[in-house]
């Protein structure tokens, strides 16, 4: 048999082209359906974390702003709620139709401004951001039928702070429920990622949303605090870590003021010995890898069954050597850039603290950009429970490994945690599956998958990882007051 | 093997991007690993004449495409596409044991693989008894590969699960086992006769029992898709799932091959087109 020569197929460069993205130089705060410049006359730009290089000037709301921009939503709700639910509909269905006639743009600013693979801002960010429009547009005229027919109405003003992690999806999740139930909303975007919510501003326009119905209010930590301390806010909805939501929860403690929180989490990701091994290791992967780790519900703590966890761990490490890190514009990227310098910092600090404590460290090998920020997939085992990579939620690509015996072992280590997100089983029996899913104190847990969702299911956490729901029927209840 | 997975996965390793050089080489590999296949009743000398000398040269006027792998006929024909082949580095494969349902007695398929092999073949693609498969005869379904493999002397054997008809992956992963314990040089999904061929889940769960296989045992077993794999975008589908799942190490003849009769001209339209930014028309390159 003639031997041929081996030839290495490598993937050429596949950027996503950016050239029809037209972003302006600058944008303005977007109140009373229009953008204009911020009381405090500062701009500051947004970083594309890939490069290091600035992409547009965001205007900085400070404390007059945020005045405004309540006084603006207050003057527009009135007409907004006494809208009929039909109505109010058309227009989240138009918002959703041009979110999806502007796909191409959203993922590709979504992807510079924030580091995320195009391949999930274009699969996964902006069409599941257009089906939660889509999906709330559809419960507007139907509202009674979310909460067991009784007679509701909407709550006024919302003040919605969303993260860095899924800018454009987060805005998505806020606004659409809000907006169908007859609230009008302040959106506060974060301070890294601020760009596809002021292009969703732009197809508010478009969609001739009344002014004041939306807002976006851009700026630091410091304008979300002003905001959800604004007196007239009738509800505030926060996403983001424990720390902050702390704090708000604090600033509205005796006011009567309805809170949802949806914070951090360090959630299991639990493998028996009885699972479809390869496409678990698959949910392993796409349950800390997605997004570089960069999800509140992301499956950081992975708990494997000691029988197996040899050949899992063997099998992991294979696939993790052949994930694609580097320019997320390319269409072959699997793991991006990490969001900010100082998230790079938090994770690097971490990591450190775990090969300080005794975990085993594995980090694949893979060319890295010189400029950006970057953190390389990276495995730890041999971590006891005890080990601050095992208690603290790291937000990054990495994982930590601990091992379990028996179900009720699995049941006592996943549930041991101040967070409760979200969890995974791995298993082919169906009975088993059920059980501990039961017995988990998580508020979302999947079976046989990691990291899907769906705008129809309930989203939200347990203990520290927060309160009130999110998508799904569940997720109109926090933006209603029942009236009778 | 959890079905929604593994279809997840083999979906998501279809849209890696293939682009410029790395499609212009990705062609190359896949026409390089093409087992260019004739299985007709109406086949005669003539007909696989003409296919071996596409096979050799595929495209006269793009002297960087290789040639093909193998030429793939029915056992009564090796001997003419032997002759068509001497000299050329291009194989002669035959299908034999009764080829394709299988439904003949052990004495029929060894005399049909013996016939292809006296004749010249260098490859013989045996069909598996799925009838022995799904009834549980695990033994049964063994000892014939064992048999075969036998009888095929220094020629290559390659064995056809025609996964269709096996009715899930937990069994394309089990019968891809049984045939690889049973000393097959590759595993083949699919007749081409069948509902379905080389989907992209079953190459991925063939893929996975391979490497398994290798990384406990230390032998390399290649691996064949055919049926359904008829345009370019497939074929390149095909070559990122061997590349994810194996290795580039995989990626060549010796371990690789993809069985097909109309893909050819189709790599063929979309190398041209690489080259000259247009797309060409059938009519641009000869059929067989």
């Amino acid at each position: 048999m003639s031997v041929r020569t081996t030839v290495v197929w490598d993937y050429a460069p596949a950027p996503e082209s950016a050239d029809h993205v037209r972003l302006k130089d600058r944008y303005g705060l977007f109140i009373d359906g229009d953008f204009s410049e911020p009381a405090s006359g500062r701009f500051v730009p947004s970083i594309n974390p890939a490069t290091e290089e600035p992409i547009a000037e965001v205007a900085y709301g400070g404390p007059d702003d945020v005045v405004a921009a309540v006084q603006s939503a207050r003057a527009a709700h009135p007409k907004w709620a006494a809208l009929p639910g039909l109505e109010r509909a058309k227009y989240l269905f138009r918002i959703a139709r041009l979110i999806q006639e502007r796909a191409r743009e959203l993922a590709v600013v979504e992807t510079l401004d924030g580091g995320k693979p195009l391949r999930e801002s274009r699969d996964v960010d902006i069409p599941l951001a257009a089906a939660h429009f889509f999906h709330y547009a559809g419960w507007a005229d139907k509202l009674r039928y979310g909460v067991n027919a009784r007679e509701v109405s909407p709550l006024g003003v919302v003040g919605q702070i969303v993260p860095w992690n899924f800018p454009l999806l987060m805005a998505a999740w806020k606004l659409a429920p809000a907006l169908a139930c007859g609230n009008v909303a302040i959106l506060k975007p974060a301070e890294t990622t601020p760009l596809t919510a002021l292009l969703l501003a732009e197809i508010c326009q478009e969609a001739e949303l009344p002014p004041g119905v939306v807002t976006v209010l851009t700026g630091d930590g410091d304008t979300g605090a002003a905001l959800v301390r604004a007196p007239g806010l009738n509800k505030v909805a926060f996403t983001g870590s424990t720390a902050v939501g702390r704090d708000i929860q604090a600033a509205l403690a005796g006011t009567n003021i309805p809170l949802t929180l949806e914070l951090g989490g360090k959630s299991a990701n639990i493998v028996f010995e009885d699972a479809a091994l390869d496409q678990a290791v698959e949910g392993i992967v796409n349950g800390i890898f997605f997004n570089q780790g960069h999800v509140c519900c992301a499956g950081s703590r992975l708990l494997i069954q000691e029988s197996v966890h040899d050949e899992v761990i063997a099998k992991l490490w294979q696939r993790m050597r052949r994930l694609r890190v580097g320019d997320p514009l390319d269409k072959n990227t699997d793991v991006g850039a990490i969001n900010s310098a100082e998230q790079l910092a938090r994770i690097e600090a971490l990591v450190a603290a775990g090969e300080e404590e005794g975990a085993s460290r594995q980090t694949i090998e893979c060319e890295l950009p010189e400029r950006g920020y970057w953190f390389a997939p990276t495995l730890f085992t041999d971590v006891s429970p005890a080990h601050r990579i095992a208690v603290e939620e790291i937000f990054g690509p990495v994982v930590s490994v601990l091992t379990f015996r028996t179900q009720a072992e699995a049941i006592e280590k996943a549930n041991n945690s101040r967070y409760g997100l979200a969890a995974g089983i791995w298993t082919d029996k169906g009975a088993k599956a059920f059980e501990v899913a039961s017995a988990l104190q998580a508020g979302v847990v999947w079976q046989n998958t990691y990291n899907h969702f769906d705008p129809t299911a309930a989203f939200g956490g347990y203990k520290e990882s927060g309160f009130g729901r999110e998508g799904g029927p569940a997720g109109l209840r926090p933006y209603l007051q029942i009236v009778q | 093997m959890d079905r929604v997975g593994v279809e997840e996965r083999a979906a998501q390793l279809g849209k890696r991007s293939i682009k410029t050089t790395a499609k212009q080489q990705g062609i190359r590999l896949a026409v390089s690993m093409l087992d260019l296949t004739t299985l007709e009743g109406a086949d005669t000398p003539g007909k696989v004449r003409h296919l071996c000398a596409k096979g050799v040269c595929p495209a006269p006027t793009m002297p960087e495409i290789p040639s093909v792998a193998a030429i793939c006929v029915y056992s009564s024909l090796v001997s003419v596409a032997r002759e068509a082949l001497q000299g050329t580095g291009v194989k002669t494969a035959s299908v034999a044991t009764g080829f394709p349902a299988g439904q003949v007695s052990l004495e029929a398929k060894l005399r049909d693989t013996e016939d292809a092999v006296a004749a010249g073949a260098d490859e013989i693609d045996m069909v598996i008894s799925r009838e022995a498969f799904l009834a549980g005869d695990d033994t049964r379904v063994q000892h014939e590969i064992v048999t075969v493999k036998e009888r095929c002397g220094d020629a290559h054997l390659k064995v056809i699960l025609e996964t269709a008809e096996l009715g899930s992956y937990d069994h394309v992963r089990h019968a891809s086992m049984l045939a690889m314990e049973a000393g097959a040089d590759f595993v083949k999904t699919s007749t081409g006769k069948a509902s379905a061929g080389a989907t992209p889940g079953v190459c991925l769960v063939m893929l996975e029992a391979i490497r398994d296989y290798a990384d406990r045992t230390g032998r390399i077993v290649g691996f064949k898709a055919a049926g359904g794999v008829s345009t370019s975008k497939a074929a390149l589908h095909r070559l990122v799932l061997v590349k994810e799942t194996l290795g580039d190490e995989w990626l060549t003849p010796d371990r690789l091959r993809i069985g097909a009769s109309s893909v050819l001209n189709d790599l063929l339209m979309q190398y041209a087109k690489t080259e000259t930014g247009r797309y060409g028309r059938a009519e641009d390159f000869s059929k067989e």
